[in-house]
This record gives structure tokens, sequence and C-alpha cells, in this order.
């Protein structure tokens, strides 16, 4: 198996390149189109209800387990050095700052990513998109640049809904352990953040979920192969977008430290 | 009046050529048929006619217009006048039958919605599917969704209208049902048509004239009943197994 990855590692390399260069050209063609107006509403909007409303169970599930274990592991490390009252400010903190955005969005590529590959290869390999072209409409604005701008406008929505329900999640974990009182709770955790913890988050969040449509959207709107084709773009359309948004939030991270501190 | 003209067109794919020097007129108002066994590069020919395909060289030239190398707006105005029928119909699989017909109505042209749903139902009564207005593509059948592909095609009333082998994969009962309806929508829209099949008894009844593609060129272009006595190899084949 190693034997065969490694049989051509100038091919290998090639393929990589090449796949890199048609990825940025494909996001560079999905910011220019995001200018041009007007945007297909009635898609848009069928777009939003998908990314949004339907992936509001799964995100929200991951932010109140999330809150909840957070809270549950954490206080009695704080505990041994006597900052147990500091187990809302930690987990406000780390949830706005980090986990929120980066949980929400590994979950919505997971889910909506591999399901706008699939739905865009799909249509590849029955003609579909030649279809649309054919009628004299632009598939790319129609198809691509909609589901983009849905990702980027909804992640910071979900990742505030997530941000909330990991907050609530471990009051519900401070509650029953430490008997903390909502109102202390909601002091402690809301009154320990700043707005240079809320902000460059939020931006964040519209990169990553600019990276999750680009990503979905690419593998989909550009697989070959048929059937199998699909489900390798589904597939990869979820690992790349894993990888580059772990990537992208360490260099994230490290600039929002330099420039906010 | 030569409403189509290709000259020299090549096209290859990983460096093995499909067409080698394609020449081909076609008259406005006529019916060619293109014959050709399969993977002769019918298809191709045909998606690179409305530009889905970029050949290596040679000229596309629709309505004196020259489409090889024109930029993707320009080519969209010319798509708006032209309809395409796709070998598997390539219905939006996500919308119903209304919505397939209505797509390129409501994004294209500035149609209200009475107008909208009076030339859907126009176009379904046509293709005498009237009654599949709220299916999904899932729900029909073989032919009906080749039906529906064609009022689809169809709606926007092109000027040019390609089929993509318009009866491949369906009974020989329903084979002449479509090439019937086709041949009686050519006569009441006057429109100019290419059908690229390898199925003589579609080209028998719905071609003004034929040409039949071999090697990744035109090796007979004229009538069906001239072809019978062309002293070529390959078409007396083609006319014996067929």
């Amino acid at each position: 198996m190693m034997r065969d990855i490694l049989s051509n590692p100038k091919a290998d390399c090639m393929r990589f390149i090449a796949q890199v260069g048609s990825t940025a050209s494909f996001a560079r063609e999905c910011v220019l189109g995001m200018f041009r107006l007007p945007h297909d509403t009635g898609e848009l909007f069928r777009q939003v209800d998908e990314l949004g409303a339907r992936s509001l169970p799964v995100v929200g599930t991951t932010g109140l387990v999330t809150g909840l274990i957070l809270a549950i592991q954490s206080r009695p490390v704080l505990a041994r050095f006597g900052a147990e009252s500091y187990v809302p400010a930690m987990v406000s903190i780390s949830v706005v700052r980090e986990l929120g955005p980066i949980l929400t969005a590994l979950m919505v590529a997971g889910r909506v990513g591999s399901g706008m590959s699939a739905e865009l290869g799909s249509m590849r390999v029955t003609e579909q998109i030649d279809a649309i072209e054919v009628s004299g409409i632009d598939s790319f604005r129609f198809l691509v640049v909609t589901r983009v701008l849905a990702c980027g406008l909804l992640l910071p929505l979900l990742t505030g809904i997530v941000n909330v329900l990991a907050i609530l999640g471990a009051y519900i974990a401070a509650a029953a352990d430490m008997h903390m009182s909502w109102q202390l709770y909601f002091h402690r955790a809301v009154y320990s953040l700043w707005l240079r913890d809320v902000i460059p988050a939020i931006l964040k969040t519209i990169v990553f979920g600019f990276i999750i449509g680009v990503i979905g959207c690419h593998q989909g709107y550009t697989a070959t192969g048929g059937t199998s084709g699909v489900g390798r773009a589904s597939t990869s359309a979820v690992v790349i977008a894993s990888l580059l948004l772990l990537f992208t939030d360490m260099i994230l991270g490290k600039v929002i430290v330099l420039v906010c501190n | 009046m030569q409403l189509i003209e290709i000259r020299n067109l090549c096209t290859s794919f990983d460096g093995m050529p499909v067409l080698r020097g394609v020449n081909l007129t076609v008259g406005k108002g006529t019916t060619v048929v293109i014959l050709g066994t399969s993977g002769a590069g019918k298809s191709v020919l045909l998606k690179s006619i409305i530009g889905l395909l970029t050949p290596d060289s040679g000229s596309i030239s629709i309505d004196g217009k020259e489409i090889v190398g024109m930029e993707s707006q320009d080519l969209y105005t010319v798509r708006r006048r032209m309809g395409y029928l796709f070998q598997g119909a390539a219905l939006y699989d996500s919308m119903s039958v209304r919505g397939n017909l209505e797509f390129a109505l409501r994004r294209r042209d500035a149609l209200d919605e009475d107008e909208m749903s009076r030339r859907v139902e126009e176009q379904l009564r046509l293709v005498g599917l009237a009654d599949a207005i709220d299916k999904m593509p899932s729900q029909l059948s073989g032919g009906m969704r080749k039906r529906i592909g064609l009022a689809r095609a169809l709606i926007t009333q092109p000027e040019v209208m390609l089929y993509d082998e318009p009866t491949t994969g369906l009974d020989p009962v329903t084979g002449r049902e479509i090439s019937d309806l086709i041949q009686s929508l050519q006569q009441q829209h006057a429109m100019t048509s290419i059908a690229v099949t390898h199925d003589m008894a579609c080209a028998r009844i719905i071609a003004d004239s034929v040409a039949m593609l071999n090697k990744g060129v035109i090796c007979f272009e004229g009538d069906l009943g001239a072809m019978e006595y062309v002293n070529d190899e390959f078409v007396k084949q083609f006319l014996a197994t067929a």
C-alpha cells in the first residue's frame, strides 16, 4: 500500500500542485462571483435553509455536550489550584475564542460540505450542470456562488448558537457539581469576555464558512468518473476541508493573538 | 442559407484524437442527422457546437457568429437561441416536472407567473404528458423523461435544436413515438436541428439529410436515399447492420 502511494512521487507532487492551483482559481472565481449582483435569491434561501435549519440539531448538540464535558473535566483540575470559581470564565473564553468556531466548522464541513459535494457531483455526472449551461444560465453563479455565500453567512450564526449552548451546558454541570447559581455563573461567564475575544472569532468563522463552501463545491463541481467519482469527491471534501480548517485556525489564531493582545 | 457551419474541427482527449477535421454545414430550417457507431465522436461534436467542449482547433459558426474562443457571457447569449436534448434527459432531480420546465423561463425571461404556467401546460400537452406536471423525475419512465427533456428544451422557443441520441435506451415502440414527436415538433416550430444517433429508424423519420461520422471525419453527407448507393465500405457495413 505504502509502496503504491510512493511509487511515483513526482507525479503525485504534480497532481497535488495542480489540485491546489485548481482550488485557488475556483476560490478566486467564487469571490468575484459574490460581487456580481444580482444573486439567485430563491436558490440562496434554499441553501440557507439547508445549511442553517438542518445543521442546527447536530451543531447544537455538539455545543451543549462540549460545554458540559468541558466543565466536568476542568472543575477537578482547577480545584487543585483553588481556582474552581474560574470554571465559568474558562469555559466561556475557550468556547468563544476557539472551541465554538472550530467545532462548528468541523461539524458543518462533515455534514454540509460532503452533502454539497455529493449533490453537485451527482449533478455533474448526470449532465444536470451541462443542462443548466445549455439553457444559457451560468451554472457556477447559480450553484456554487449561492452555496459559498450561504456558508459564509450562516457559519457565524451557527457558531453563536453553539457558543450559547456550550455555556449553557457548562452551567448544567456547574450547577450540579458546584451548586453555583445561574446569576453568579452568568456573571462570571459573560463578564470575563472582552470584545477582542468575540469579534475576531466571529470574523474567523466567515473565513471558515468560505473554506467549507469552496472545498465542498470544488470537489463536487469538478467530479469525474461516475458514481464512484461522486463518492471520492464527497470524502475528499470532508478530509480537505477539515485539514484546511485546522491549518487556517492555527494561522488565524496566531494572527489574532499578535493583533489583539 | 447556412445557419451552422463547422470547418476542420479537431478535438482530442488526453492526446487521443476523437474528431480529426470535421466539416459540416446545416441549412436554416433543416434537420441533419449525424450517424455513426458508438464512440465515433457524435456527442463530442454536438457538445462542441453548443460550447460545452472546446475543440483543439477549427471553427464553428452559428448564424455568422464564431463560437470557438467566444467569451462566456456571449456564449450564454448564443445558447439562449438553442435547445439541447440530452441522451439521459438530464432532468433536474431536485425539482418537479413543472420546476424543470420553469427553470430557464424563471431565470432568463421576465415572464409573469400566469404566462409561465400557460407555457408549461402547453408544452406538456404537446409532448402528451399534461398529467405529469407535479411528478418528480424519479417517478417517470425512460420515455417520459425523454419527453419532459424535449418539452424543457422547447419551452424557450429555440431557433436551433440539438438532439443527443433521442431514442437510445428506449424500446422500439417508444423510440418510434419519440421520433414521430420530434418530427411533428420540427414541422410546427420550423427549427434548424442536428440529431446524433445510430438508430436508422429514427433517422428515416426525422432527417432531411444525413452525415456519417467515421474515425473522426464525415465520410458521407447527403440525403438518406443517396446513402444507399455510396461506394464506401463503412457506410455499406453500417447500413447492412442497422
